[in-house]
Parts: structure tokens; sequence; C-alpha cells
């Protein structure tokens, strides 16, 4: 059956894990019933293991659903070690359901898949050889792909039921008050990791650190905490957050970003007391710095800046230009190093920061977001998730999410390399040209015709020329002519939700 | 010539064999764009460089900027293939290196018509500029800046001529003062553009400035640049102000009521205005609509 974006979602996954089709981006008011998780009574002083072995033995066992979070990123040392632990034990058929799988996790992730261990996945989304794979039909099950914000939403509404978290820490104490904030393997904001540690029927707490009773700030509370295994290193530094940020020198990039600032100042959206989401990326960091010197300028001041955070960002809480920072995940060692000292610097879940089915997220309230994209199509549909191969090789993070802001601005280079960004039909969609206002290239702008407002705002400033977003294509095209359509199987081996839980696009596997 | 003097503030240096720049040439609002065909490309490279400019000259669309290549020179195996490849392509100007006396513009112009008769070009159509890169050079510059009357310019080309001249660059530019008055004067006594040299140090963003203001100020149109970087920059120092931009706009408004009135002499404030007064407005309203001060009607857009 064709969906709201017009692809075609095969009865037969609707029905086996049924869904509904997406068939919007309005959410309106449901009613739902959240779950609550089992818990396990205890005085607390039973609760320090000796090893990974000992707790994985006491608490998996075949058939369960096991959590990590993604906050080490590529410095993470706590998945393979549990993995590693769950896979020599000999475990069968668990589903697999992190925040999201970094490159560090994927061959323990294809050796788990290869025997048995791992039957189902559902993460924000996969690269590398576990890309991979999946698109080769590794993996019996679909894999189901979610946004940040409907993970939480799916935990509270019990459609991911966690039997285990084992979530890392970089410090805590013998009871399970723990927090990002500190310890060598600090990576700030434990906002992707709270919803786990809220919802798991057992949470085990994995870190290098264990500090004196009571550890505080505990963003994580012993109350939630079942278990604490102490290990040599849960994460390398060098590689949880980039170091310091490098400005980008790349003469496109600060092009597009300085038209992406274009676009934002002269829309009703800057003005006093305004709110972004940046990201990260060369092309997001430059937004920030023209961001910063625009407001310099017009004395504007925001009132919050959202999401994945960096130092640049930072920068501008600490020079009064942002009041707060509502931070869900730090990207750089300087955001995540500023998080203890600074209490505008506000951890919040993901929950908090993106799930729709709540009484109201950070994002409901979020002005601008500027978002990036693999390709972008002609009814300004995004594809952040399979790569010009039909491969997987990307993640929806919060794009549904913060897509939902007032003006959402997509910035991406008109092609790259050979390939088109801006193509007839995206690969896959995730996120729904409905939430997309603007689409800033190189070569200038493309408006949703959907936004009168918007091109009537913007179609009076020098300097920035509009196109519609099919002459955009067009241009793409005649620069790298017409790619051959990609070929795939039938087997759906991917399924990508839409922020509500709807099935907004399946992956196939691809045809060698 | 053009009834309409075109801005050259910004000259543009792309190396003719870098795909992705080659690609991207058009996106950072050089007023002319230079695909380099000599220097920057190594031997091996030579035939790979002018397949892929032609190829790019023929298929991406590079808006307004004026398309300029830089071809090997005279002495070298690649300069005939350069000048045909370069015209069968419709290039607007070619810019040839180390020009040193008239000679060399009048065989360059020569081989051009051919060129411009073999692939059925207009002739005429191709337009020529030389690059001074010598004491010989500087010394004929007149007679270059007047060698044909298809030369839009002359530029300074500072490293080879401050090596001949024995010295090397400094940062108050001293060493090429001479140079850079001969070649403007040559410039504008043949009726043609003046471009400074290039600044080859990105990091060094004052002294870009300062070599900037100088040329700015001793009346050169622009600079040839080796980065998009730089090309902001240029028009910032070339940005007319807010008084100068309302005064010009007064000029043309006298203009127009002395042809509403059809009268020959224009007056403004009681005053006459003549001729380089009306020029020089003519200019600042085309550098204050290329750097985006005025709207579509010509009002100044408060900042």
């Amino acid at each position: 059956m064709k969906n709201k974006v017009a692809r075609d979602i095969p009865d037969n996954i609707l029905k086996q894990m049924t869904r509904k089709p997406f068939n919007g981006v309005t959410y309106g008011h449901p009613i739902a019933q959240r779950v609550a998780p089992k818990v396990r009574a205890t005085t607390g002083r039973d609760k320090v293991l000796s090893s990974i072995d000992e707790v994985v033995a006491k608490t998996v066992a075949d058939g369960m659903t096991i959590s990590f979070h993604h906050h080490f990123r590529e410095g993470d040392y706590v998945f393979n070690q549990v993995m590693r632990s769950i896979i020599d034990q000999g475990y069968h058929n668990l589903t697999l359901a992190p925040s999201s799988l970094t490159n560090v996790m994927n061959d323990i992730v294809v050796e788990a898949i290869k025997k048995g261990v791992v039957t189902n996945i559902t993460s924000s989304g996969m690269r590398g050889s576990l890309g991979d794979a999946v698109s080769h039909g590794l993996l019996e099950n679909p894999v189901v792909f979610r946004s940040h914000g409907n993970r939480a939403r799916a935990i509270e509404q019990g459609e991911i039921k966690i039997d285990v978290a084992f979530l890392g820490v970089p410090n805590s104490d013998n009871a399970g008050n723990a927090n990002g904030m500190d310890g060598d393997a600090a990576f700030g904001s434990l906002g992707y990791a709270l919803i786990d540690a809220q919802y798991a029927d057992t949470l085990v707490l994995v870190t290098d650190n264990i500090k004196a009773y009571p550890n505080t700030p505990a963003s994580i509370k012993q109350t939630q905490v079942d278990y604490i295994v102490k290990v040599d290193a849960v994460g390398d530094p060098e590689k949880i957050g980039s170091g310091a940020t490098r400005f980008t020198k790349d003469p496109k990039e600060l092009k597009i970003a300085k038209t992406v600032n274009d676009v934002i100042i002269n829309s009703v959206y800057f003005k006093e007391g305004f709110s972004f989401q940046t990201g990260s990326g060369g092309a997001a960091l430059a937004v920030t710095r023209f961001l910063r010197q625009a407001m310099i300028n017009n004395q504007i001041k925001a009132s919050f800046a959202l999401g994945g955070i960096t130092k640049p960002t930072i920068d501008l809480l600490n020079e009064g230009l942002v009041a707060r920072v509502m931070d869900v995940q730090d990207f750089d060692k300087g955001a995540a190093e500023s998080m203890k000292d600074n209490r505008q610097q506000q951890e919040i879940d993901a929950s908090w920061y993106a799930d729709p089915a709540n009484k109201g997220a950070m994002v409901d309230q979020l002005d601008v977001a500027i978002l990036s994209a693999l390709e972008i199509d002609t009814q300004f549909n995004v594809n952040v998730m399979s790569g010009s191969d039909g491969i997987i090789r990307g993640a929806i993070g919060g794009h549904q999410d913060a897509a939902t802001a007032k003006l959402t601005i997509i910035s991406a280079p008109l092609v790259r390399g050979r390939i088109a960004t801006i193509v007839p039909n995206v690969t896959t969609v995730i996120t729904p040209g409905d939430s997309i206002d603007v689409v800033v290239t190189e070569i200038g702008i493309a408006i949703n015709p959907k936004r009168q407002d918007l091109i009537e705002q913007l179609s009076h400033v020098p300097g920035l020329p509009i196109y519609t977003i099919e002459a955009l294509q067009q241009k793409a095209e005649k620069i790298v002519g017409q790619a051959k359509p990609l070929v795939f199987t039938d087997r759906v081996v991917a399924v990508a939700e839409y922020r509500d839980g709807t099935v907004i696009d399946v992956i196939k596997a691809v045809k060698d | 010539m053009a009834t309409e003097e075109r801005l050259r503030r910004t000259m543009m240096f792309v190396p003719g064999n870098n795909p992705a720049m080659v690609k991207d040439a058009g996106i950072f609002g050089a007023d002319s764009i230079m695909f380099d065909l000599e220097d920057a490309v190594s031997l091996d490279e030579k035939d790979a460089a002018r397949y892929l400019v032609y190829q790019a000259l023929k298929t991406v669309d590079y808006g307004d900027a004026e398309l300029v290549v830089r071809i090997n020179g005279l002495d070298t195996p690649f300069y005939q293939n350069d000048i045909k490849a370069m015209v069968k392509a419709g290039i607007d100007v070619i810019r040839l290196p180390k020009v040193e006396s008239v000679e060399m513009i009048q065989t360059l112009e020569k081989l051009v018509i051919e060129a411009e008769k073999q692939f059925g070009r207009e002739i005429g159509s191709t337009q020529l500029m030389a690059a001074i890169e010598s004491a010989r050079g500087v010394v004929n510059a007149n007679a270059i800046a007047m060698a044909s009357t298809r030369m839009i310019g002359i530029a300074l080309s500072a490293e080879d001529y401050t090596t001949d001249m024995k010295t090397h660059r400094y940062p108050d530019g001293q060493e090429l003062s001479y140079a850079r008055n001969v070649i403007l004067h040559a410039a504008r006594a043949a009726g043609i553009a003046a471009f400074d040299t290039v600044f080859t140090d990105l990091n060094d963003e004052a002294g870009f400035y300062r070599e900037t203001e100088l040329i700015h100020q001793l009346g050169f149109d622009g600079k040839s640049l080796i980065n998009p970087r730089q090309i902001d920059m240029v028009n910032k120092v070339y940005e007319p102000s807010q008084q100068e931009i309302l005064n010009a706009q007064n000029v043309i408004a006298a203009i127009e009521e002395a042809r509403q009135k059809g009268s020959g002499v224009i007056a403004m404030n009681g005053q006459m205005v003549d001729r380089p007064v009306v020029l020089r407005a003519e200019r600042v309203m085309r550098l204050a609509k290329a750097n985006h001060l005025v709207d579509m009607e010509g009002n100044y857009i408060e900042k």
C-alpha cells in the first residue's frame, strides 16, 4: 500500500509488524498509556559485581531485548565488552535496541547476527560494514529505524520493551548515582541513555570510575540501577568527541553556511528570544559563527539552542548570546566539559527533547532547525539513511524531530562529486517534505511552495537566488547526468518509522 | 568594447586540472573566473586539463562571470592547442602569460583569428589580455596594452617580476610601486582594465586588506585571486560608502532631469555636473548593485 509520501509499503510488512503506513506529519492529541518497568527491590548493598561476565550471566536470557547508548560514539569500549561476553556465553535470539550504532560496534554486531545471538535490531542508524551486511540481507528480520524522539515514544509506550540496559558511564558511586560529565571518559549529556534508565526492567551501569557515595549531580539515580560493574576503561577520550572544533575553510561549505545564515536572519523568526538547532559538521559550525555575528550586529539574543551541542554553541552561551543550551548530546570535548560548570547548559533526555507523544517536547518550541541530507527530492523529502548505492549508511538521529521546527532548513551541496544531492525521488524517505521549508545549496535556495510566507519574506533579499526545487534538480542533473536506477531485490531489510511510529519507507536488499 | 564597462574586481584563479574546483568555480561570485592551464598544471596533466576546461566551458553554467583562460606560453608545445581548444569552447578572454612585446600579442591574435574561422566562432569574439611578468614587459606595457583591439586588460604578475628585478615581495609593496603605476597608466591610456597581482598568504588577512586598499586607491580595476575566500574581502574594499551612493543617485537623477528637459547641461544643486562626475557616479552605482547595497529600484538598503 502506498503511504502519504507515495512509498509502497508491502502489506505483509505492515501486517507482520503491526504497523500503520505514514499518513502525515501532524501528531494530534492521542491519549496513550505509558508502561512502567519491573523493579527488583534492594537496599542497594549488593549492586557491585566483579565482572561483565557475571552481570551478563545474572541478567540476560535468550529472547530478551538489550539496550545501549551511543554517547561514547567512536570511542566506545562498553558495547564491545558486553557483546563479547553475551556471544561467548552463547545466548540467542536477542533484540538489540541501542540509541544508535557507531562504527566501533559494527564488527561484533555482524558476528552476533551470524551466530544467531542477535536476531532483531532497532536503532537510529548504522553505517560501514554493518550497514553493508544488513543491506545484503544478513539479518532475517527487518531492522527498525527510529528517530531519537520516536525511540523515546516507543519505549514509553512499550513498543520497545527493554529487558536489560547496559549503560556505560564515566562515573558512578556503588549505589548507581551517575552522570556523564566527570571522569576520563566524560561525554557530557546522558540524554539518550536516560530513557533506558527510566524504562529498563534491569539496569546495569558499566563504569571505570567509582566515586564516593553519594555521587552528585546524579543524572541516573540509584533508584533505577540494579547492578554496577567496574571495568578498566569505558571509552577512549580521544575518540568520544572530536577535539578542538576547527572552523571549515572549505569555500563551498562557507558559502552554503553564509546562505543558511541569510535565510535565517531575513526570516520573521530571527528576533529577540528565538531558538535554534544546528547540529555538527563543517557547515553547521560555520552557520553558528555567522549567526553569532548576525546576533551581535542586530542585538538579538536567543532563548535557547537545542539538540546535539558543540563548543561554538557553548561559546554563544558564555557570551550571553544564548540564554540556555538544552543539551541531549555533546559532539565535542568543549561542549562535554562545560556541562558540569554551567548551570545554563541543561541536560535533557530524549523524551523532553523530541518525543511527539509528550505533554510538549523541546522541538515543539523550536524556531529554526538546520539539518543535513544525503538526498532531497523535488517533493522536499529527505534521505539521511541510504547511500547512492542503496546501502544503509546513515542515521535518522533527531532529523524527523527537529524538522518540525517553524523554519526547517536543509543545507547540502547541489552535487557531491559525481552524485546529485537533489534528485527526482530520494532512495529512502526519512523526513517527509511537508516538514522541510528551505533547501540551501551553494548556488541558491529552494523554498517549499507550501510556505508562501517564506517565499514572500526571502524573495527580496539581494544576493539570495531563489530557484524552484525542480530547477535545482535540473541543474544538478545537468552537471552529473542521470544516475542509473538502483536495483533492489524484493526483500525488506529495514523499516524506517516516522516519529509517530508509522512506516514512512522500507529499505530493500541490494542486488549485486 | 562593450558600451557598459564591466566590473572586474576579482579574477579568481582555478587550476585547470582540478575537476571539483573547475565545477564549483561559478558559485563564489567572482567577476572573472580564470582557468589556469599554465603554472598550476604539471607537464603530464596539460592535455587532461585542457580537455577538462573545454568540457566545463561547454557544460557548466557560470552565470554572469567573465570566463578567462590562462594558456601556456608561446615557447611551449601546448600553446597552439590551448588556443584552438579554448576558442572552440567559446572562451571570453585568453590571458597570455609572460608578455614582453607587441609581437607576442599579434602572434596570439593571428592564431585566434585562424581558430575562430576554423571553429565557426564570430571573428573578434575572443578577447585577449596580457600578464606582465618581467622588466621588459613593464617597459613595453604601453605598446602591449594597445597591441590589439581585442585587448581587455593587462595584469601584473609579481612573483616572476620581482625575481626578474632581483628582489622579492615585501609587505609594504614598495618593490612593485613602479610596475603598478606603469601598468595602470598603460591600461588607462588604452582604455582597458588593470589587474593587480595575487596575494598568496591566505592566513594574512590584514596584509591582504592592506594591499587591496592600496591598489584600490591607485585605481586598479581589481585583483587576481588564488582563493574564493578572498572575493568577499576585495568586494568589501571596493564597496562604495552610503554617502557615495546617495551622491551618485543625485547625479543620476540630475542626468535624468536634464534628459527629460531636453537640456544638454546637467546641473545639480545649481552647479554644472561634468563628465568625470557622471562616469564616477555610474561606476559607484554599478559597484553598489554588485555589492547588494541597493535594491532592484536602485534605493539604498539600510544595513
